[in-house]
């Protein structure tokens, strides 16, 4: 179990989520491609198989939410929104520039689907526990999703959130780490160490677990484990790959936030194809 | 025309700087390479500290070093310098008057294509409601040198607000910037155009655009917001008529810090161009620029709307 051939459909789309990162960013000539790359298995688990979602109806109120706290990785939630049909995928090539729903940090005003305007790090976990909190008081049962980098734990309003999710007990939350080990000035355990992250979260009062963050079979497992811990919030730590897919932006922190030359472009879209 | 990011002369200002005082350590929140504090990272490791993406303990660390006699350049992009350690700069370097130089980079819709998230519109504001607090917005290379050494003699917080771009060049080495003083680039008898940072430049191209409407402009490089020069303002309001310019909102930037002092000492008619309380938004540098009402013809324009001069 887990092998990618037991996804084929998945891992289509999450080869087609690549290409549209890769075009989005060359054509923008700025953006993150490396952050972006590292979250494609997750973003397509969530908005291909595990999120309740209706693109049609994008403030449905029963919809589940899913905050993309490491707002730099907006290509990423592009890429699926319009995979997913939020909006038409032509539209990917006019990311970051003027007048264009597709900021370069997401905006909540200008594209629907974007549930939280980001790319303030540490942010996402608090507002998350806010429409946890709000579920709870309407009686709905959606589930709140947020994805977090490594880097970003660093901030200590990622904690002050933590602390709070386990205090109210929010067990229809879960929180993501990707944990890529790179941050813009090289690697996460050099820079500032957050680790050990696991034993943090347990500290503070939440379920944890470690998977790879790129196998669809672990990943599937964790979300619907997730979704059965009661009474505290889980946290999924996923450990995963900077840039991963095209080889020559894997585990380099200089891909953090480049954009691809055209024959870069060209280079890994051949590799994706 | 020789251009130089403001960032980038901060960068080599700080190694200069470090090389003949050993008490100046740096500080970043994981934007060494955007900050361009890495200069000083590789030349100096033992006194360059990496805070992580931790700004708040950035600026705490930091009031920590000065307390103990170092001379600390804490750095990051404005937004989060300003914005996000607000209160640990506010009740944690300025009101103990704690010796921490913020030098703030990435300010204004020059960031470009990053957007709103990214884009500090608001942080002269912030940081000169603050008592205590020097604010000092550099218009090129050469002034960000000079105001890099400056900010380190003078004992007390300051506030460095740094761009993104290349920037055009209008100082060369004899230029003397000193914190508090102003300085007049252009002499002109019908108004005056009084600007900080990148919008200097704008303001130069402005005034000489003007002299074909007939009209001699007078230009003031007002690169310390905070203390003001009233002298210099008071100065320019003898024209007649005073135009501010600032890639910042209008609401309590420098043309409000203007307009204080013409409201209280000397009215006379004053236009600011300015961000109209609004966000930024992603773009290039110039498209932005030119969208929010912050180029040349944006000044031009306000100059003759105030001399009542056709556009
Ligand atoms: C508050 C704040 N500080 C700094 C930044 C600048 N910044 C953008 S991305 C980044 C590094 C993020 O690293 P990580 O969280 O590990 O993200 P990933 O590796 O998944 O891209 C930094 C410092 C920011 N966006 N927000
Ligand atoms: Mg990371």
């Amino acid at each position: 179990m887990g092998l990618t051939a037991d996804f084929p459909e998945l891992t289509a789309t999450a080869r087609r989520l690549r290409q549209h990162i890769i075009r989005m960013v060359g054509a923008a000539g700025s953006g993150h491609p490396g952050g972006s790359l590292s979250a494609v298995e997750i973003m397509t688990a969530l908005y291909f198989k595990v999120m309740r979602l209706d693109p049609a109806r994008p403030d449905w109120p029963e919809r589940d939410r899913f905050v993309l706290s490491k707002g730099h990785a907006a290509p990423v939630l592009y890429a699926a929104l319009a995979e997913r049909g939020f909006f038409p995928v032509e539209k990917i090539t006019t990311l970051r520039q003027l007048g264009s729903p597709l900021q370069g940090h997401p905006d909540r005003k200008a594209l629907p689907g974007v549930e939280v305007s980001t790319g303030s790090l540490g942010h996402g976990l608090a507002v998350a526990n806010g429409m946890a909190l709000a579920g709870r008081l309407d009686g709905r049962d959606y589930h709140v999703y947020v994805l977090l980098g490594d880097g970003e734990l660093e901030e200590g309003m990622v904690w002050e959130g933590a602390m709070a999710a386990a205090h109210y007990r929010l067990d229809n939350l879960t929180a993501i780490v990707d944990h890529n080990h790179l941050q813009i000035d090289g690697r996460v355990e050099d820079v500032m160490s957050p680790e050990p992250v696991a034993d943090k979260f347990r500290a503070f009062g939440w379920e944890t677990r470690t998977i790879d963050g790129h196998d669809f079979g672990q990943i599937l497992a964790a979300l619907e484990w997730a979704r059965q811990v009661k009474g505290k919030p889980a946290v999924i730590i996923a450990e995963t790959i900077k840039g991963k897919g095209v080889s020559f932006m894997e585990n380099e922190a200089g891909w953090h936030g480049k954009a691809p030359k055209p024959e870069e472009v060209e280079k890994a879209l051949a590799e994706l194809a | 025309m020789t251009k130089i990011a403001t960032r980038e002369a901060y960068g080599r200002a700080l190694v200069e700087l470090g090389r003949q005082n050993s008490q100046v350590v740096v500080l970043d929140a994981d934007l060494s390479k955007s900050t361009m504090t890495a200069y000083f990272a590789k030349e100096f490791p033992a006194r360059f500290f990496n805070m992580g993406i931790a700004e708040q303990s950035l600026m705490g660390t930091a009031a920590g070093l000065a307390l103990s006699g170092k001379i600390p350049f804490a750095s990051t992009f404005a937004v989060f310098a300003a914005g996000r350690a607000y209160d640990q700069v506010r009740n944690g370097i300025a009101y103990p008057k704690v010796n921490v130089k913020i030098a703030a980079t990435h300010a204004g819709l020059t960031v470009g294509e990053d957007g709103a998230s990214h884009q500090a519109i608001e942080d002269i504001a912030l940081m000169r409601a603050v008592p205590n607090m020097t604010v000092i917005v550099p218009a090129d290379g050469e002034e960000t040198r000079q105001a890099v050494f400056a900010a380190a003699a003078h004992q007390g917080p300051v506030y460095l607000r740094l761009g993104r771009p290349a920037i055009p060049v209008i100082y060369n080495a004899d230029y003397q910037f000193q914190i508090g003083r102003a300085h007049t680039l252009r002499q002109g008898k019908d108004a005056a155009i009084i600007a900080c940072g990148v919008m200097v430049h704008e303001a130069l191209k402005a005034a000489e655009e003007l002299t074909t409407a007939g009209l001699e402009v007078m230009v003031v490089n007002i690169s310390t917001i905070k203390p003001l020069d009233r002298e210099a303002v008071l100065a320019a309001a003898a024209t007649g008529a005073v135009v501010t310019a600032e890639e910042h909102t209008v609401i309590g930037g420098l043309g409000s810090a203007v307009a204080e002092v013409l409201a209280t000492e000397k009215p006379v008619p004053l236009a600011m161009v300015g961000i109209r309380d609004t966000f930024g938004e992603s773009g290039k540098p110039d498209e932005l620029m030119a969208k929010y009402g912050l180029t040349a013809a944006d000044i031009v324009a306000a100059v003759k709307r105030l001399k009542g001069k056709k556009d």
